[in-house]
């Protein structure tokens, strides 16, 4: 009894000499264990007076419990050191590059043509697609071109032979479609179109997209709000500056060239604009009768505006890709670029 | 159409500078293409009379000329030009004078004899771009001491305005100047057109023969005229400020005509005219050598002038060289006619000839025209060369000629097709400028429409013609009405841009390449195809419809890999041509390409190349997104595949595509260091997909067993999974493969195949005992029918 103080003298020492959670259990065994040292003591009291007893008891007592907190908080604190060892161990250089596959990406004439395709079947019209070899009848006579009307040769036109051809534009779809619909129609036509001419402003395939409303009372103020509408929206810029030009077309009267505001030097002048300050976007005009004739559709009582633009021409001005042939190289430094 | 601003000018002058000029046109549907000044800048460049000439002392090629430029002193000037000679009036640049290329003429010493100025050439003025010959000479008319430029009228522009083909009417300073006055309300005033009265009466006969296509036809017998006299200055210079180079006094006026009027004019050499001049369809083979020096063959669809012994002349198109005039002619037969746009359209074509007369004739010449331009050509032809005129001599059918056409436009149908009302007055004022005699109901405007306007017949086009002189920009903009109508929208349908973006998701680029291929490289990939061919190809490398996506795909690949690119993996989507003409099939497909690497050059791995699993997991990505059940690769025979690594694709039984390693033959042949993998899938069926449908989850246990099976090496494990679904019961509702392993413990020939099988019934739990009869049968038909032993 008298060796108490000592005992947890020594206990203590121990406990905090233990440098592991193994080391502590076999103290927690020595001293606090059914055979344990203090535990042997407390067996012990039952020898002693009963006057000694109870004072002797609590003396045990405080210094289990007293050595039972040492042992918690020794192992604790070992705890949590091995907690922050592994920690440490596992620590990861996290500025090193993920792995696995990285994205790719659209082709730039794609996001075009989705972009235009999404911003006008958001408001109703629907996306229409036709054959890429045509014949003379869809590409041309349809379209109010008879043979040798000198309109022919404002497309080069790849030939297979007398009648099948290569479409020179994606209006043969709007034929295709109105003998098929009945008004209203709206739709959207991309598509790719073909053309015997290859220097730096052209390529011999390239893309349109082709628009055609018909309804009743369509009037060429809904024409100059759509295209107007569109251009806005394709540039995101509400005071873009837009103008239409009288131009012709064969399959639309009255016809009109549209022209923007440079979108480069915003209509300072520059190489892009020629030093106009304009750009040349896209062509539009009121169905013509004898289209619509030849669709099976009443001029009298139906009109229509139908629109055509190019692809490549858009995507070069929205996104400054300066040369048009990149486009068909498919070279992946420059594919990379609208990922 | 090249025009000179000034010539313009003669005929209608607005009060506009040459910019806004321009842009007027322009917002009238005539486009500008170019303003450009006629001659480049100098300053302190005068008329100059050549006093006196010697030759230099101590140089062979230079003289040393005397010269009067007004200043009140002779001026010494040393010359080298050739052509310099004493009483000539010159281009003569004073000294301090500034030439184009900022070039200052100073004093100088030439090999020791003084020089102060220099006598100009064209080019050296800017007004050729070619070097010239020698000094320019000018008229003996030209006041000496006058600046060129006022005396040349140099202060000028070239306007070239792109027409439309439906504007035919404005291919002559006449017809710009119409539109012109229309635009800025402005009368428009041409220069004297009185008939030249005959000086003799010899009328060579004309006989036409086919009145439809040639309803009109003048000729005019020219007697005694000198073509080697010289054409005025004036007239050279608006040839000129046209693009059009001066050549002998008879073609310039009659190029000078045209340009004025707009009436092609011929000239043929009397002396070469047998009989008398007869427009005739030509015979079969008959030959012809034309103005350029090209000799063709004729059809019997070709209307000639010819004469009563041989065709001369493509009607409208292009004369013929024997019958031409040279410095020798003394009489000329002078041709203003009309023939119709289609004929010569249709012989223009088919001779592959596009001339200035041709172009207009195709476009459409004022009918009316003809006997004014010969009269216009005669005045100015005797004026330069003299001679005598004959009577014209006319052959007309009226009923061939395009007649007074008659159209209407209703006020109703005008305010309905602008969106806006214009006020009636401002209508017909329009209609009228444009010349078109209006009657006006207060409802219809009917109008007789002008002989020039071929573009007119319908009422659409008289709204354009309002709309157009109204301005499209002061037209009012609104927005189409629609009715909000719902429509229905296929779930089970994938769209294309969803597939696009899971092939971008894997890491593949799109790209775009052309539908035209080389037919060696379509040759090499699939010799079996059989795609149509262009007959006009851009190049021959761009000749033949792609048969599939595979030359595109790998004609980028080789790009790249010239570019240093080695990890390269690409799709495309499009169509595909197979089959002739008559039975052609444009297939959507969409394709892709891997090479190199399976992931980017990294710290973590994937270098290893990719392989054909890589490129069937990515398609199966693809796959999964329609109905995954719907798919079957089996082992196929491919011309551009390997033919160990090549699978046909099947999609409900029938074949949608192909998917392997590219032949190392084909990649030898094309000249390929690496391997390549392409997969091709038609897109109709890769869009087909389904609506979800729900099955209730099991609240009971699954119950799993592994199998690892013993097969011949050579048997495909498609067909050992399609054994073990077949009879694993209804309650399988997973398998799957965990292992495929050659090598040691497994005998030679043979490989080990393991699965894992999960069962699970909807509304009890399964036993023990009835996954194991399941399994039993599944192990006795896979020995029965593939010889697959369980593996120990």
């Amino acid at each position: 009894m008298d060796h108490l103080p000592t005992l947890v003298a020594e206990a203590r020492d121990a406990i905090h000499a233990a440098d592991s959670l193994a080391a502590l259990d076999d103290l927690r065994v020595r001293y606090l264990g059914k055979k344990g040292e203090i535990t042997t003591l407390l067996k012990g009291l039952g020898k002693l007076s009963a006057e000694e007893r109870p004072a002797a008891g609590e003396r045990i007592n405080e210094a289990k419990q007293a050595l039972s907190q040492e042992l918690d908080a020794r192992r604790q604190a070992l705890e949590k050191a091995a907690l922050e060892a592994r920690l440490a161990a596992e620590r990861l250089d996290v500025t090193l590059p993920g792995r696995g596959q990285p994205s790719g990406g659209l082709h730039p004439v794609t996001l075009t043509l989705e972009r235009i395709e999404g911003l006008f079947t958001r408001i109703g019209y629907d996306v229409a697609v036709g054959p890429e070899i045509e014949d003379d009848y869809h590409n041309f006579e349809a379209l109010n071109i008879p043979a040798h009307h000198p309109a022919r040769g404002m497309a080069d036109t790849f030939y297979f032979d007398a009648t099948r051809l290569l479409r020179t534009h994606t209006s043969p779809v709007q034929v295709r479609t109105m003998k098929e619909a009945v008004p209203p129609i709206r739709i959207v036509c991309p598509g790719r179109v073909y053309r015997s001419d290859s220097d730096l402003t052209h390529t011999p395939m390239f893309h349109q997209v082709e628009g055609l409303l018909v309804d009743e009372d369509v009037s060429f103020a809904d024409l100059k709000g759509t295209i107007q509408d569109f251009l806005h929206a394709f540039f995101e810029r509400d005071d873009l500056a837009v103008r239409f030009r009288p131009s012709y077309f064969p399959f639309t009267e009255p016809s009109a060239e549209v022209d923007i505001q440079c979108v480069m030097c915003s209509g300072e002048g520059c190489r892009v604009c020629s030093h106009s300050g304009w750009l040349e976007v896209m062509g539009c005009g009121m169905v013509h009768p004898e289209v619509f004739r030849h669709s099976g559709i009443d001029a009298e009582r139906y009109t229509g505006f139908a629109f055509g633009m190019g692809a490549e021409r858009l995507a070069m001005l929205r996104y400054g890709v300066n040369d048009l042939r990149l486009f068909f190289d498919n070279d992946l430094r420059f594919l990379r670029q609208f990922a | 159409m090249k025009f000179s601003e000034q010539w313009l000018r003669d005929w209608v002058s607005p009060a506009l500078s040459t910019q806004a000029l321009a842009d007027q046109i322009t917002m009238a549907g005539l486009e500008v293409d170019a303003v450009e000044p006629v001659a480049a800048t100098f300053s302190e460049v005068v008329v100059a009379e050549v006093i006196g000439k010697a030759p230099h002392p101590d140089a062979d090629k230079l003289n040393v000329c005397r010269v009067d430029d007004g200043s009140g002193e002779i001026v010494q000037v040393v010359c080298g030009a050739p052509n310099v000679a004493a009483g000539q009036k010159v281009p003569f640049a004073r000294v301090g004078a500034v030439l184009p290329g900022d070039f200052t003429i100073k004093q100088a010493r030439l090999r020791g004899v003084e020089s102060r100025g220099m006598i100009c050439s064209a080019s050296e003025l800017g007004l050729e771009e070619e070097a010239s010959a020698g000094i320019l000479v000018l008229p003996a008319s030209a006041p000496v001491g006058e600046g060129v430029r006022t005396f040349m009228g140099l202060d000028d522009h070239t306007i070239e305005v792109d027409l439309t083909p439906n504007r035919g009417d404005c291919l002559s300073v006449k017809g710009l100047a119409r539109e012109v006055g229309v635009l800025n309300r402005l009368a428009v005033e041409g220069p004297d057109l009185a008939p030249v009265s005959p000086a003799h009466e010899e009328a060579f006969p004309v006989r036409v023969e086919d009145a439809e296509r040639c309803p009109r036809y003048i000729g005019r017998l020219i007697k005694g005229i000198d073509v080697t006299a010289e054409t005025p200055l004036w007239m050279v210079e608006r040839l000129r400020r046209s693009g059009i180079r001066a050549i002998d006094p008879v073609v310039d006026v009659t190029n000078y005509v045209m340009l004025e009027l707009g009436q092609p004019l011929h000239a043929f050499d009397r002396a070469n005219l047998h009989g008398s001049v007869v427009v005739r369809l030509a015979r079969e083979g008959e030959q012809l050598v034309l103005l350029d020096g090209q000799e063709i063959t004729l059809d019997a669809a070709t209307l000639v002038i010819a004469d009563e012994r041989a065709p001369l002349a493509i009607a409208g198109v292009m004369g013929g060289e024997h019958s031409g005039v040279s410095p020798d002619t003394r009489d000329v037969f002078l041709e203003s006619a009309f023939f119709s746009p289609l004929a010569v359209a249709a012989q223009a074509r088919a001779y592959g000839l596009h001339t200035d007369a041709s172009h207009r004739f195709e476009r459409g010449v004022d009918p009316c025209l003809a006997r004014e331009a010969a009269e216009r050509a005669t005045a100015l032809l005797l004026a330069i060369t003299g001679g005598a005129p004959g009577p014209l001599v006319e052959v007309a059918s009226e009923p061939h000629l395009p007649d007074g056409r008659r159209t209407s436009l209703r006020a109703s149908r005008l305010e309905q097709a602008l969106g806006k009302s214009l006020p009636h007055e401002e209508v017909t004022e329009i209609l009228e400028r444009l010349g078109l005699v209006v009657e006006d109901s207060g409802q219809v405007w009917t109008v007789q429409v002008p002989s020039w306007r071929f573009d007119i017949t319908i009422e659409e086009d008289l709204i354009e013609e309002v709309a157009r002189i109204h301005g499209y920009n002061r037209l009012p903009v609104r927005r189409p009405l629609v009715r909000l109508a719902l429509r229905s929208a296929h779930e089970a349908h994938t769209p294309l841009a969803r597939l696009r973006r899971q092939m971008v998701a894997r890491g593949y680029q799109e790209a775009v390449t052309y539908s035209f291929v080389a037919p060696e490289l379509q040759q090499v990939l699939h010799p079996e195809a059989v795609s149509p061919t262009l007959a006009n190809p851009i190049s021959s490398d761009l000749s033949v419809m792609r048969a599939s996506l595979f030359p595109g795909l790998v004609r980028a690949l080789q790009h790249n890999l010239n570019r240093q690119q080695s990890r390269v993996r690409l799709f495309e989507t499009g169509l595909t041509f197979r089959g002739d003409l008559d039975n052609l099939h444009q297939t959507p497909m969409l394709g892709a390409l891997v090479c190199g690497p399976r992931e980017p050059e990294g710290w973590a791995g994937g270098r290893e190349p990719v392989d054909f699993f890589d490129l069937k997991g990515d398609l199966e990505s693809l796959l999964a997104l329609g109905e995954p059940q719907a798919w079957r690769f089996e082992p196929g025979k491919h011309p551009a595949l390997h033919p160990g690594q090549c699978a046909r694709i099947l999609h409900h039984g029938e074949e949608a595509g192909w998917i392997g390693t590219l032949h190392p033959a084909v990649r030898a042949t094309l000249g390929l260091k690496v391997d390549a993998l392409l997969f091709e899938v038609r897109l109709d069926a890769l869009t087909q997909g389904r609506v979800p449908a729900f099955t209730p989850l099991s609240r009971h246990p699954e119950v799993r067993r592994d199998l690892a099976f013993l097969v011949d090496e050579e048997l495909p494990v498609q067909s050992l999974l399609d054994t073990i679904r077949a009879e694993a019961g209804e309650w399988l509702v997973e398998s799957h493969l965990f292992d495929v392993y050659q090598g040691k413990g497994v005998p030679d020939g043979l490989k080990s195949v393991a699965l894992g099988l999960t069962w699970q019934h909807p509304s009890r739990t399964l036993n023990d005992e009835e996954i194991n009869q399941l399994v039993d049968v599944i192990v006795a038909e896979s020995r029965q029918h593939l010889g697959a032993e369980l593996r120990a």
